[in-house]
């Protein structure tokens, strides 16, 4: 599905470079979700944006269904850390923007977009616009954006980062919800340990200076899995295996 | 009712001041050709109307507004449109473009009376002149003022430049854009005022600088009052299409008060 071989990345220049990603080398499988962990500064978030095409790689390659991801693509949807929704354009037309920009026609995604909108709990926002909406809400409506066009990938640069603890749980739920009904291939970055371990098929543990990818671990915890899940044992060995893993390579400071 | 009651305690202080002024002419003895009284304002007001002068004037000098306003947007878009993209153009039109600005436009009036001659068109291109600053400079900054992240979800959703342009960059900088016409609406009066007052055969500022030569201070009172009024309504028509178009704006939103984040 997602095929990362030997992704470096370097900024800076010729004189003085700075090593951002280091031999980067993953898989992501169809359905999968791949939750992404490290501190801000590993370089996690430059990974997503070489995936999304949105900067180049400086060597190694990504490839999506066997094709090079060379630029940005149509069969990639993003989740930034903000909305960035457009204050000039209605809930409806927000989610609609990749069918604007794709052209898919705005007659027939009209109905998908108003059954994405009711997946996320947001019927009857539809024509409200993103300033009357609380940032949780806002946030689901960037979902639905990175979802309307059906990309084979999703990419998730810590969507709930910027929101309180409590919103930021019950967004996890759902997601968690939406990608069993949907079973999209989900690449998830995020800071938080707690938010991996509960979303992750796969947790890939980053540390930074130069990025590279410190552990692999498989999370075995039945689905649908509730808030509760965080109290079990299971839980807090992935955890503090997650945690050990940082320390031990001076991820934390 | 609070709002009425304000309205009329507003009106009260402007007639107590009138009178106010109305006394003090008469009591001191102030001669008319310093300062009339209000009553010879309203009188002079009245006159005009009637014979029909006055209306004749505005006509003109709005004519000369609308079409100064409308070539001087037109232009200052265009051109704000093509510093803001191409870089050609920003490197070797802009530094001209702002020695130009530097220079007070108004200064320029009996040039292009000398070239356009006393008729409408040099007051037009006065006018088009003074307010097409404002709105290039507007027009520039906010097609750039893009936000990083809404252009980054443009390029991931494999947008092409023109879309980029057209679905972001435009809505983004039309906040800008209607604030530089609110000024350039202003402006395009002042500049076509001027250019009456170089050398005319009609417009309120022809009949300004004529009632100046014949003493008739009132006179001149009662067209200052006819600018202001119509400078105003003109500036409220922008503010009403901007705050229809533009609803979705912060600054349009909360009545002018911008918040700190939207």
């Amino acid at each position: 599905m997602i095929a990362v071989r030997h992704l470096s990345k370097r900024f800076g220049t010729e004189a003085a470079p700075v090593l951002a990603l280091s031999e980067i080398d993953f898989t992501v499988d169809e359905g999968e979700l791949v939750v992404v962990v490290g501190p801000s500064g590993c370089g996690k978030s430059t990974l997503l944006r070489i995936l999304a095409g949105l900067l180049p790689q400086s060597t190694g390659q990504a490839f999506l269904h066997g094709t090079k991801i060379t630029g940005p693509r149509r069969d990639i949807g993003v989740v930034f850390q903000s909305p960035v929704l457009f204050p000039w354009r209605s809930v409806l037309n927000n989610a609609l923007l990749p069918v604007d920009v794709q052209r898919l026609g705005r007659d027939t995604m009209r109905a998908k977009a108003m059954n994405l909108l009711k997946l996320v709990g947001l019927e009857g926002f539809e024509h409200r616009f993103p300033w009357e909406l609380s940032g949780g809400m806002q946030q689901r409506v960037a979902l639905v954006r990175g979802l309307i066009h059906d990309p084979a990938l999703l990419l998730m640069d810590e969507p709930f980062g910027a929101l309180d603890a409590m919103t930021r749980e019950s967004m996890n739920q759902e997601l968690q919800r939406i990608w069993m009904e949907r079973k999209k291939t989900v690449l998830f970055i995020t800071h938080s340990i707690g938010e991996a371990v509960y979303l992750a098929d796969r947790v890939l543990v980053m540390t930074p200076r130069p990025g590279r990818i410190a552990d692999v671990l498989k999370i075995d915890l039945p689905r649908p899995r509730g808030l509760d899940v965080m109290n079990t044992p299971e839980f807090g060995a992935y955890v503090k295996r997650i945690r050990t893993g940082l320390n031990a390579s001076g991820g934390i400071e | 009712m609070n709002t009425v009651r304000n309205f009329l305690l507003r009106l009260v202080f402007i007639v107590l001041l009138l009178g106010l002024w109305e006394a003090a002419v008469r009591l001191l003895e102030i001669p008319a050709f310093l300062l009339p009284t209000p009553s010879a304002v309203g009188m002079a007001l009245y006159r005009g109307t009637v014979t029909g002068l006055y209306q004749e004037h505005i006509g003109v000098t709005l004519m000369e507004t609308a079409f100064g306003f409308i070539f001087g947007s037109l232009g200052g878009l265009l051109l704000g449109t093509c510093v803001a993209l191409s870089r050609r153009f920003d490197y070797f039109i802009y530094p001209i473009v702002v020695m130009f600005q530097a220079m007070p436009k108004v200064a320029l009036a009996p040039l292009i009376i000398v070239w356009f001659g006393l008729g409408m068109t040099s007051k037009v291109v006065n006018s088009a002149l003074v307010c097409f600053f404002p709105l290039m400079i507007n027009t520039i900054v906010g097609l750039r003022s893009a936000d990083e992240d809404r252009i980054s979800l443009m390029r991931s959703l494999a947008a092409t430049p023109i879309q980029i342009f057209t679905m972001l960059r435009v809505p983004n900088a039309l906040p800008y854009i209607f604030a530089g016409l609110e000024i350039a609406m202003i402006f395009a009066l002042i500049g076509a005022i001027v250019g009456e007052f170089v050398g005319a055969q009609a417009g309120l500022g022809m009949l300004i600088q004529s009632m100046n030569f014949t003493m008739d201070v009132a006179g001149q009172f009662s067209i200052l009052l006819i600018l202001s009024v119509v400078g105003l309504v003109l500036n409220m028509s922008v503010t009403l299409v901007r705050k229809r178009l533009l609803f979705w704006d912060p600054a349009s939103r909360q009545a002018g008060i911008r918040p700190d984040k939207n």
